[in-house]
């Protein structure tokens, strides 16, 4: 289609002309259909978004704001973004795509804030320390995936992970408060070393059977959530509704971090949070160090990518595997325990399907932790708008409000669909000669 | 250091694939380990490398019995193995891929330490002359190169005995001259070498003894100085055989298949074959010669249909079939013998009348409308397992219990026992015994010498040269060289695969 070789060539005249470097027949279209995205985005923009006219007021820290005009707003960025449409199907951005791409998603992102305050107060940094709170389980739940894709594993069983921690740890914590010598935090301590524990066993299981047996590992994903979800739920009603006393486990404070949370803004949203937040970056940068460091990350990425090739050099493929699995089950079942410390109680199905949208960032993020660190940071600010949005009284059904997290998370991952490449040998069982 | 195979048996079910194998190597000593697909040299390997455990025999390291369970036995007993499809990550360095399994380390065995590896790397490379670059991307290197990664692996981990699984069959002429040079290196530092092939020229060229295998015995042992390759033959085969394929002159008719400025790309856009222009004769064999993987895969899937043309055009006795499907062709009267028989050739499962209706099932005689006529399709299957001499017990036996020889002939004969204007033959006989070999050889000429167009793409050069009345060259996707075989030879056809000369092509 286009050119890269000289002469002979019949160069087909196209709707967009080429900029630089000539781009491929996928990456025409591509920039075609964001052009059309764009348009569409325009209309809607201008369609709904200029509906409430006043100025929303977005409340920082220490008493400062800044305040919107909805309606202007909206009219500013429909304007903007029809613009952009015309330019991106008329020649293209080049190097800039992203750029715009993502200068525009701000631009409605603001526009749609103001709108569903317009007239009244919105505590803006208010969402983005919650964004982070609520990205927290996504980094555990997607770290725990990329350490056993990394090793060739596919664990779609990372709900149920996550939802057995909530559980196993509001229960045994609040079990443990009452014994001999422990109040109620060292008793939230001990739920969580057992939410570790037994997340740990349930990917045991999974190991076992896709690892040793060469189950298909999707389906026994699916029997471990399904199996976790319908535990959980029966000994929640039967034991935990009847016995209040076995659900109440203190909420975790804010740990303020010195001088740290004194920063202008930053230092709400980073650095007046809970254990598990520090604890979710901590994970990221050891775990990081460790995939891409060390002999044990030489090793998962090996097995993950050519597992016979690693076979043949002596690693123990499946013995790799089991261990990587059952980690990743520790750390999903530390993840799950955010729930219990953020509530303080355990309700059914109290995940509510994080562990899938935590699948979704391993793959935005390119199974590599720091990726999934800001994937999860964006899927967290979905989730956090959406608690947001059902505070204000903007009019749209609830029922559409809870749907945002998971239809972004469509959205995000379908414009990622091919262009990230997992570990080759992810979902294969591995059979030694 | 001298390693000893002693009575090794190994049985498979229904198969005795070593039967009281007796080897030995020295240090020093390039052992060629002759023998046609399937006589068991890979199973052999195996054994010796602890993939899989023998039934009897033993095998000594200096008159010592061994015990290996897994590769890492084998290692760590000085056995180091380049294996036939090489073992190495993709997306990792050279250096990552060496250490791997025995990373230096620091930090109390944690961390690596890849400055080490490179280091050490760099050094081995330096000894025996392989030049690498120790942070090179593996899925970016040449395969020559790539096989010299495998033989630092071994070097690595110490090795004393290097074992060669079919070493050259992926390699250009040039790199294997190249690749015979660091054997003799490895061979002047002391390693012995047992070097495992089928082509019995490298076999005399490079190595001390000759070890031949049939059917699971070793059958005799040969002086390289002294025995010529047609007694290799007949020692492998247990027949004498012919190497020389028999052929009348030729004599081209119209052009049948012309390809014009044709181009294929892979999805991303990357030129994938180069505007190549060819012609192809009635009555001619033309064949394509090069390297695995500069295009002639991606040429045939194009023209059969089972790829998007990018530019350019196909005609077919001057009719435009550019766009056409694999119907289409087949209906053309165009046969295609696909590279990879258990892929695309057959199906496995189902059985020989099946895999011989796969292509014409929806046309009279077998087809009657709405239902396929089964009793028909038995009856042209039974003519031509007796035609194209399959050898089954019948032809109610599933393929995937034939021989790879047999399992080419049911495509060979569903694909050439019709009406062809032209036939498309991907590595025909790839991976298969001598006397199927000579059959399908046999095969093809005659179909020559009917008049039809005969394409045969293959990355044996052997076979190129045997069949071939005008042989093109492919390189990186271009056709680089397009001559008559009479007036060319093996060396003139080696240097164009390897890129190393350019005609006005």
């Amino acid at each position: 289609m286009s050119t890269t070789t000289p002469a002979g060539t019949t160069a087909t005249t196209d709707a967009t002309t080429v900029v630089g470097t000539p781009l491929t027949f996928e990456e025409k279209r591509h920039a075609r259909n964001l052009g059309i995205a764009y348009i569409v985005l325009a209309g809607i923009t201008m369609i709904f978004l200029t509906g409430h006219s006043g100025t929303a007021t977005f409340n920082l820290d220490a008493g400062r704001s800044f305040g919107l005009p909805a309606q202007p707003l909206a009219w500013f960025v429909a304007a903007s973004l029809a613009v952009v449409a015309g330019i991106q199907l008329w020649r293209g951005f080049g190097k800039w795509t992203n750029v715009v791409l993502a200068m525009a998603s701000l631009l409605i992102f603001m526009s749609f804030l103001a709108w569903a305050a317009a007239g009244r107060e919105f505590s803006f940094i208010g969402m983005l320390a919650s964004a982070v709170t609520f990205s927290t389980p996504l980094i555990f739940g997607a770290c725990a995936g990329i350490m056993c894709e990394r090793s060739g594993v596919v664990n779609i069983a990372i709900e149920g992970l996550l939802l057995n921690g909530a559980f196993t740890s509001a229960f045994v914590g609040s079990l443990a408060s009452g014994w001999p010598g422990m109040g109620p935090k060292s008793g939230f301590w001990v739920g969580v070393l057992a939410a570790m524990i037994t997340s740990a066993l349930f990917a045991w299981l999974l190991a076992w059977l896709a690892i040793r047996f060469k189950v298909d590992q999707v389906i026994v994903g699916f029997f471990i959530n399904f199996f976790v979800l319908g535990l959980t739920s029966f000994l929640s009603s039967r034991v935990l509704t009847e016995n209040p006393d076995y659900n109440d486990t203190p909420t975790l404070g804010a740990w303020k971090i010195p001088l740290l949370e004194r920063i202008p803004v930053l230092g709400q949203i980073l650095f007046r949070q809970t254990v598990f937040v520090y604890g979710a970056y901590v994970l990221v940068v050891v775990f990081t160090w460790f995939l891409f460091r060390t002999k044990w990350g030489l090793r998962t990425r090996a097995v993950g990518e050519h597992p016979r090739a690693a076979d043949t050099l002596g690693v123990n493929v499946l013995r790799l595997r089991y261990r990587n699995v059952i980690m990743a089950g520790a750390i999903a079942g530390f993840g799950g325990a955010w729930w219990t410390a953020t509530l303080g109680r355990f309700n059914e199905n109290i995940t509510n399907g994080r562990g899938f949208i935590a699948l979704a960032v391993v793959i935005v993020g390119r199974w590599h932790p720091v990726g999934a660190l800001s994937a999860a940071l964006l899927f967290g600010l979905f989730d956090s708008v959406a608690d947001k949005l059902s505070l204000l009284n903007t009019g749209l059904p609830s029922e559409f409000i809870k749907m945002t997290p998971y239809l972004m998370t469509i959205v995000v991952v379908a414009g990622f669909v091919g262009r990230s490449r997992g570990p080759k040998a992810a979902g294969q069982p591995y059979e030694s000669q | 250091m001298e390693l000893e195979l002693r009575g090794i048996t190994k049985r498979f079910p229904g198969v005795v694939a070593n039967d009281d194998v007796n080897l030995r190597v020295r240090g020093g000593e390039v052992l060629a380990l002759v023998g046609e697909n399937g006589a068991g040299k890979s199973t052999l390997m195996n054994v010796l490398y602890g993939l899989y455990k023998a039934d009897e025999g033993e095998i000594l390291i200096d008159g010592v019995p061994q015990h290996f369970t897994s590769p890492r036995d084998a290692i760590a007993a000085g056995i180091g193995m380049v294996h036939q499809h090489f073992m190495l990550v993709p997306v990792f360095t050279v250096a990552e891929n060496v250490v791997m399994g025995v990373e230096p380390t620091s930090l109390g065995g944690i961390k690596l330490d890849l400055a080490t590896a490179r280091e050490q790397v760099r050094t081995i490379s330096e000894q025996y002359g392989m030049h690498l670059d120790p942070d090179a991307v593996i899925e970016d290197m040449p395969v020559g190169l790539q096989q010299r990664v495998e033989i630092i692996k071994v070097l690595f981990r110490h090795a004393k005995i290097v074992v060669f699984d079919e070493p050259t069959a992926v390699l250009t002429p040039q790199e294997i001259d190249d690749f015979f040079v660091i054997v003799e290196s490895l061979k002047a530092d002391g390693k012995g070498i047992v070097f495992i092939t089928h082509k019995l020229r490298e076999a005399i060229k490079v190595a001390d003894r000759i070890e031949v295998l049939r059917r699971g015995k070793t059958v005799g042992d040969a002086d390289p100085k002294t025995v010529k390759d047609t007694e290799l033959a007949e020692m492998m085969v247990g027949r004498p055989v012919d190497l020389v394929v028999d052929k009348a002159q030729h004599d081209p008719g119209d052009v049948v298949l012309e390809l014009t400025d044709f181009t294929v790309r892979d999805p991303s856009g990357r030129v994938l074959v180069d505007h190549v222009d060819l012609q192809v004769r009635a009555g001619e064999i033309v064949g394509i010669a090069g390297v695995q993987g500069n295009g002639q895969t991606e040429l045939v899937d194009a023209l059969v249909g089972l790829r998007r043309v990018a530019d350019g055009t196909v005609h077919l006795v001057g009719q435009d079939i550019t766009v056409a499907n694999p119907r289409d062709m087949h209906r053309h009267g165009v046969a295609h013998i696909p590279e990879d028989r258990q892929r695309e050739g057959i199906v496995k499962d189902f059985d020989i009348t099946e895999n011989l209706a796969l292509t014409g099932y929806y046309a009279p005689p077998l087809s009657t409308g709405l239902t396929i006529d089964w009793k028909a399709a038995r009856t042209t299957a039974e003519h031509l397992v007796e035609q194209f001499d399959i050898r089954t017990p019948s032809v109610d036996t599933g393929v995937g219990t034939l021989s790879g020889g047999n399992q080419q002939k049911v495509i060979v004969a569903r694909e050439l026992s019709r009406d062809l204007q032209l036939a498309i033959a991907c590595q025909p006989t790839r991976g298969i015994d001598v006397g199927s070999i000579e059959y399908i050889h046999e095969r093809i000429v005659a179909l020559r010498d009917a008049g039809v167009a005969v394409l045969v793409v293959s990355t044996e050069l052997d076979e190129v040269m045997a069949l071939a009345d005008r042989v093109v060259v492919m390189y990186r996707g271009k056709v680089v060289a397009d001559l008559p075989r009479a007036s060319t030879n093996h060396n003139e056809v080696g240097l164009y695969m390897a890129g190393a000369k350019e005609s006005a092509a």
